[in-house]
Formats: C-alpha cells, structure tokens, sequence
C-alpha cells in the first residue's frame, strides 16, 4: 500500500499565502491610515445645520427638480459631471426645465470626501462652488489617489485657479465649518433611502445610479407632460 | 485529495481579496488600489455592490471560508476518501460561480465599469468548481475501479 502523502508541505504554502495576504492587507490598512481622521460631528450641530438646501442651479419657476446625491471622491458621480452635466445646464436648467439642487453625500469609504466636500462648500462661501464642483470632478482622477495632505494642497490649487481669495479659503477649511452642514446633508439623504452615489431624486423619484442625458430627459420630458395635463 | 490541495489554497486567494474589499467597505482601507481609472470604486459604491442589504463582499468572505473550511476537513484522514467535501465543494462553488455570473453582468452590461477585485474573485470560483468537478470525477472512477477490482 503506497504511502500516505504528507500534508506538511501544503499546510506551509497555506501558511506562506495567508501570512503574504495578512501582511497586504495590514499593509493596505496603514497606508489609509493617513486619511483625514475627523472628530464626529455632534448630533446637535447637524440638526442645526439640517436647513441648508444644498446648492442650487436654475429657476424657481422650473417644473421639475433634481436633488443630486454625489461624492466628489466617487468616479460614477465623476463620470456623470463631465460627461451629462454639461447638457444638463444648456439643455435643461438654462432653457427654465429643471432646477438642480446638488446635495452632499460623502461616502465614509472614500478617505478625501470630506476634505473635498468642504473644500467645495468654502468655495461656495466666495460663491464659486460650481466652479469647484467642476475642479474637483474634472481633475478627479489627478487627486483620488493622493494622501489627504496631497489633495488638500491640490484642492488650494483650484480655489487659486477659480479666483478665490485663498486666505478666506485656508481659514475657512482650517475653522472645517461646514462639516455639520456636509452631514446634515449627508443625513437627509440617507433618510431618502440614498445608499450609494449618486443617486437623484427626479421630483420625488429615486434613480440611483450615473445616467446618461437622454434617459434622464427622457424622464424628465415625459414628467412634465404629466404635470401639464 | 491534490483538489481538495486546490480547493484550498483557492479559497485562501479568494478569501484575501474578499476580506480586502470588506476592510474597504466598512472603512478601514482608505482608497482601493484599482487604478486611476477607478473601475472597482465605481463598481463598489454601485447600488449593486450589496445584495438584499448586506455588502457583496460579505457573501465573499462567507463563501471563501466555506470553502476553505471544507477543503481542509475533507484533507483529514477521516474524510479523505469520502465523497462528501467534494459534493459540498462543488455545490458551494457553483453557488458562488452563478453569483459571479450575475456580477459580472451587472458589470457588463448595467454599470458599464470593470472591478479587477470581482473578476479575479470570478476567476478563483470558477477554479475551485473546476477542481471540485475533476476531484468528483477522479472519486467516481476510484469507486468504480474498486468495484472492478473486487468483481475479479
């Protein structure tokens, strides 16, 4: 009868594998630890700061309204800035359609959401945050892989680019302000049902998921025949 | 026994990768290393990256240990011969390789974006099944040629 074969062998590749995968992993895991660590934000501020409407391009007037749900840190939404975006403003908000209300909704699994949600809502105190909404998507790919302080540098470099006065920007991102704000934000999406990003609410209508222009005015044409008739 | 071997280290492989994009998920690795085109972060943070709310990834974690926990019963003396770990093998991995059919097609054809992660995972369940199949078969043949054997 052959002899059984011995398994010390194998148990010592195993071995080898899971130390390799232990070691990649804690690696991974101390190379995020870098990420912009921030304090919770007291309950109590972003109850306070719950009435802020998020940021709003178009008319009052308009029929429809979409909220946007997005992460600056999230590619889909990204992908949905450059590439729909742009015939959205010209071909919907501009022509008095639709009233967009881009809302926070940074992901806790992206390590520079924050920074950059609050670097666009600084902004946005010099009333460019559609400027750095546009900076912060379009040069996405350049900072989504840098260490936080990397970013945070990158994102000065848009505020310079759009013209802010950086002072007011550099004490604005040091008092981290509107952090509440971003929460709240980030609350009453979550309270919609929002789980991933970005996600749109077309007139009390949740579509989750980057779309391309003509489903979405598809949508939105055939709602305001609804509301026309 | 060398495709319970397989199975095995397999399911280690893919238990890593599955364990990677759960740390990821619950916040304890920052950003995925997938490239600047940042494919498995579009993937990941899809409103397809949990299945009847809970996380893709925690499926893969459950499925890897599974697996491996099968895998390594079935390499012990009491078991080696049995056909049992091999039926379970092939029954989980075929689970898991269905799963990863489904996936990668929500890839394909609704998220428009590829995740490295979920495709090598796709890659690994799909080995493991082949192995439990070719493992299943070697037992029939055994099986067969002991009852020949014993015929003469």
């Amino acid at each position: 009868m052959a002899r059984p074969m011995s398994l010390k062998p194998f148990y010592a590749v195993l071995g080898g594998i899971a130390v390799v995968g232990a070691g990649w992993l804690a690696y991974s895991g101390r190379r995020s630890s870098g990420a912009a660590q921030l304090e919770p934000v007291p309950a109590e501020a972003v109850a306070a700061a719950d009435a802020f409407p998020g940021h709003v391009l178009g008319s009052d007037s308009a029929p429809i309204e979409v909220v946007e749900y997005a992460d600056f840190q999230c590619p889909a939404c990204a992908q949905f800035a450059i590439l729909t975006m742009h015939d959205v403003k010209e071909r919907l908000i501009q022509t008095g359609r639709v009233r967009w209300r881009f809302r926070d909704f940074p992901l806790e699994i992206h390590d520079k959401s924050q920074l950059a949600h609050h670097s666009a809502a600084c902004a946005g105190e010099q009333t460019q945050f559609w400027a750095m909404h546009d900076q912060l998507y379009y040069n996405q790919s350049r900072w989504y892989g840098e260490r936080p302080a990397a970013a945070g540098r990158m994102f000065r470099d848009f505020a310079r680019t759009i013209g802010l006065d950086v002072g007011a920007y550099d004490s604005c991102m040091e008092s981290s302000r509107y952090r509440a704000r971003i929460a709240a934000s980030a609350q009453q999406g979550i309270s919609q049902g929002v789980a991933s990003t970005p996600t749109f609410i077309i007139d009390g209508r949740r579509v989750a998921g980057s779309m391309a222009y003509d489903p979405l005015h598809h949508m939105i044409d055939s709602l305001i025949a609804l509301k026309q008739r | 026994m060398t495709h319970r071997m397989v199975t095995a280290t397999l399911a280690l492989i893919g238990l890593i990768v599955a364990l990677y994009l759960s740390l990821w998920r619950v916040g304890l690795i920052g950003t995925l290393a997938c490239g600047a085109e940042g494919g498995c972060d579009t993937v990941q943070t899809s409103s397809y990256a949990a299945f009847l709310g809970i996380p893709v990834a925690f499926y893969g974690v459950a499925g890897y240990v599974a697996l491996l926990g099968v895998s390594l019963v079935g390499l012990q003396p009491r078991w080696i011969v049995r056909r049992e770990p091999t039926i379970a093998l092939a029954m989980l991995a075929g689970l898991g390789v269905a799963f990863s059919a489904y996936l990668t097609y929500l890839e394909a054809a609704v998220i428009h974006a590829w995740c490295g992660y979920c495709i090598l995972s796709a890659g690994i369940i799909t080995g493991i099944l082949v192995a439990a199949i070719v493992g299943f078969r070697d037992g029939q043949r055994r099986t067969e040629a002991n009852k020949a054997d014993s015929k003469s």
